[in-house]
């Protein structure tokens, strides 16, 4: 054997075929479970089946009821797949703003945008009443929040990313006491909100699903395609300027991407944190460093663990369901801490 | 040649540093002296763009493009810990690919040969936190390698060395730029060691040039005593001139 090409051959920026391929299998072993799993007890072989049956080109005998089809492809699969696009966009999101800020804690959360999302919301319940009006006050709240903590955190301290956490966490706290003042002004909205903060994946049919499935494609498409950049950026703004890297646009267009698809995902499925924290590190524990690997992984299991997390909430209290927020975050607030402990001194 | 133009550094009303003109001949090894704050590592810095500036720095007459003409060695490298030396070193290629390509072939044959010609092909795999200090110094080093750049620009590239490896480090920097050509500039504040290496030693001293010639020309004991504000004597030695500092209670 070489010994002198070997261990260069053997890089950690590429995603094995072996990673991508356990991946897949967890996503597909997820979403079976999702659609086999449920309150309307449906025949396991039977649900399968039916799924193989929807593929183009295949006709199977599935022993289901038309009652029972519908429910399969009008309830349970738009709340599966929706469970895979959330999930992967809030996993590649923290990744990305993991690479993007240096600091392994940041996600969606720190930087304000969840919070900002849910203040959009509650004035969306609160002022018009109408469910159509969440999403897009939702959205636009994740994009205002953010913005505002951009400009505040290069303000006070330049380029550096604490700064930006922390203005993140100031913002965050400013738009929790709003939307506190709203709900003590509109106890009425109170439950719904309060359903809508603990997150959730209840779907009307597949609207959501369309809703989303635009920015989960483009975010995932850019996000991957800028994957090296990231891995760039560890060593520092300086030395990625000097690289010949336009870092604040690098940084722009990434954080704008992975912002908008966050918002798009918040408006639809509420408040489930601790995904974009989770996710990535697992894959950094499992199979390395570098974001040319941790981003497309990303995607993958975070789809499967949030199918995953959904499983879990409609069957542990079941027939009540729990809300999906809570059960990422039982699982997440210990791994948070994991994740703090285990942090090697800031350099 | 590498030219500083007019460069000057300010903060706020103050102007710290210029303005300056320096010209470094093309493969010339020039080392920046002068005492904490003359303004040594803000010149290199300005030349990389990572310091905002007035005047302009050029290569060959136009101005200069970052990454592809300039390779930069920073005095506190960001060493991300359990990146592999050579993910890092590949990293150097970056001024040479676009913000959405991945590396080739070339690129790959390119980090081999920066690591070979610094003697870190073994560590390779290795996590760039497991490096001691002189080998973190040369994977720095391979990585600027590794941009192929005409022009090397060190900043106290023996900081933290024991005298052993900061002479290793020059002696790598030195074959180097026999082998490929290269320009060398670094700021240093081992006189001795920068007189052993540097044709041309270009002191600094409150953000202006104040001499600036042969190791023997500038290594003046009134000259450096009345900059660095310590009484320093020059013995003459073989190789060079070597600066030794006098207690002052005697």
């Amino acid at each position: 054997m070489n010994t002198r090409a070997a261990p260069i051959e053997a890089r950690s920026t590429r995603v094995g075929w072996v990673a991508l391929a356990i991946g897949a299998a967890v996503v597909l072993v997820a979403a079976i479970v999702g659609s086999v799993v449920g309150a309307a007890g449906l025949d396991p072989s039977s649900v399968v089946k039916a799924l193989i049956d929807g593929m183009p080109g295949v006709s199977l005998e599935t022993g289901l009821t038309p009652a029972e089809t519908v429910i399969l492809y009008e309830i349970r699969l738009p709340r599966i797949v929706l469970g895979a696009l959330v999930g992967g966009v809030l996993a590649v999101s923290g990744a990305t703003y993991q690479g993007v800020f240096r600091n392994p804690l940041a996600d969606p959360y720190l930087l304000g945008v969840a919070a900002g999302a849910g203040l959009g919301a509650t004035l969306g319940f609160a002022l018009t009443g109408r469910s159509g009006w969440i999403a897009p006050l939702a959205f636009a709240g994740g994009l205002c929040a953010v913005a505002i903590t951009y400009a505040l955190g290069r303000s006070v301290g330049g380029r550096s990313p604490t700064s930006l956490i922390l203005a993140g966490v100031a913002v965050a706290a400013f738009a929790t006491a709003i939307q506190t003042y709203i709900l003590q002004q509109n106890v009425d909205t109170l439950r719904e909100v309060y359903s809508w903060i603990l997150g959730r994946l209840t779907t009307v049919g597949w609207d959501e699903v369309v809703e989303l499935l635009p920015y989960a494609i483009a975010a995932s498409v850019i996000l991957v395609a800028a994957r090296r950049m990231l891995d760039v950026l560890a060593l520092g703004d300086e030395e990625a300027k000097a690289l010949g890297v336009n870092v604040g646009r690098v940084r722009g267009v990434v954080v704008v991407t992975a912002t908008l698809a966050t918002a798009a995902a918040v408006s639809v499925s509420g408040l489930i944190g601790f995904v974009g924290i989770i996710v990535p590190h697992t894959i950094r524990l499992l199979f390395g460093w570098s974001y040319r690997v941790i981003i497309p992984l990303s995607i993958l299991f975070g789809a499967a663990f949030l199918m995953l997390a959904d499983v879990a909430a409609r069957t542990l209290i079941s027939p009540a369901e729990l809300p999906i927020g809570v059960v990422t975050a039982f699982f997440g607030a210990p791994f948070f801490l994991l994740v703090l402990r285990t942090m090697r001194g800031p350099a | 040649m590498i030219s500083w133009h007019e460069v000057s550094v300010s903060y706020g009303p103050d102007t710290v540093v210029g303005p300056v003109d320096i010209d470094v001949a093309d493969g010339e090894w020039v080392a920046l002296i002068g005492p904490n704050g003359a303004g040594k590592s803000t010149l290199i810095k300005a030349a990389v763009d990572v310091t905002p500036h007035s005047g302009w720095v050029s290569l060959g007459g136009r101005e200069k493009r970052p990454g592809l003409d300039i390779a930069w060695m920073p005095q506190r490298p960001q060493l991300p810990d359990d990146m592999g030396v050579g993910d890092y070193v590949l990293l150097g290629r970056t001024p040479h690919l676009g913000y959405l390509a991945a590396e080739s072939k070339h690129d790959v044959e390119t980090m081999r040969s920066a690591l070979s010609k610094l003697d870190l092909t073994h560590f390779a795999r290795r996590p760039l936190h497991t490096l001691s200090g002189g080998e973190a110094q040369r994977a720095v080093l391979a990585r600027a390698l590794a941009q192929e750049a005409p022009v090397l620009l060190l900043d106290e590239p023996t900081a933290g060395l024991d005298v052993g490896h900061a002479v290793d480090v020059l002696e790598v920097v030195d074959e180097l730029r026999h082998q490929e050509g290269l320009t060398v500039v670094i700021a240093a504040h081992d006189l001795t060691l920068a007189a052993r290496f540097a044709d041309r030693l270009i002191l600094l001293s409150g953000g202006k040039v104040v001499a600036d010639g042969s190791p023997g020309q500038v290594l003046m004991e009134d000259t450096l005593t009345a900059h660095y504000g310590a009484d320093i004597r020059v013995l003459e030695d073989a190789d060079g001139p070597v600066v030794v500092p006098v207690r002052r209670s005697r």
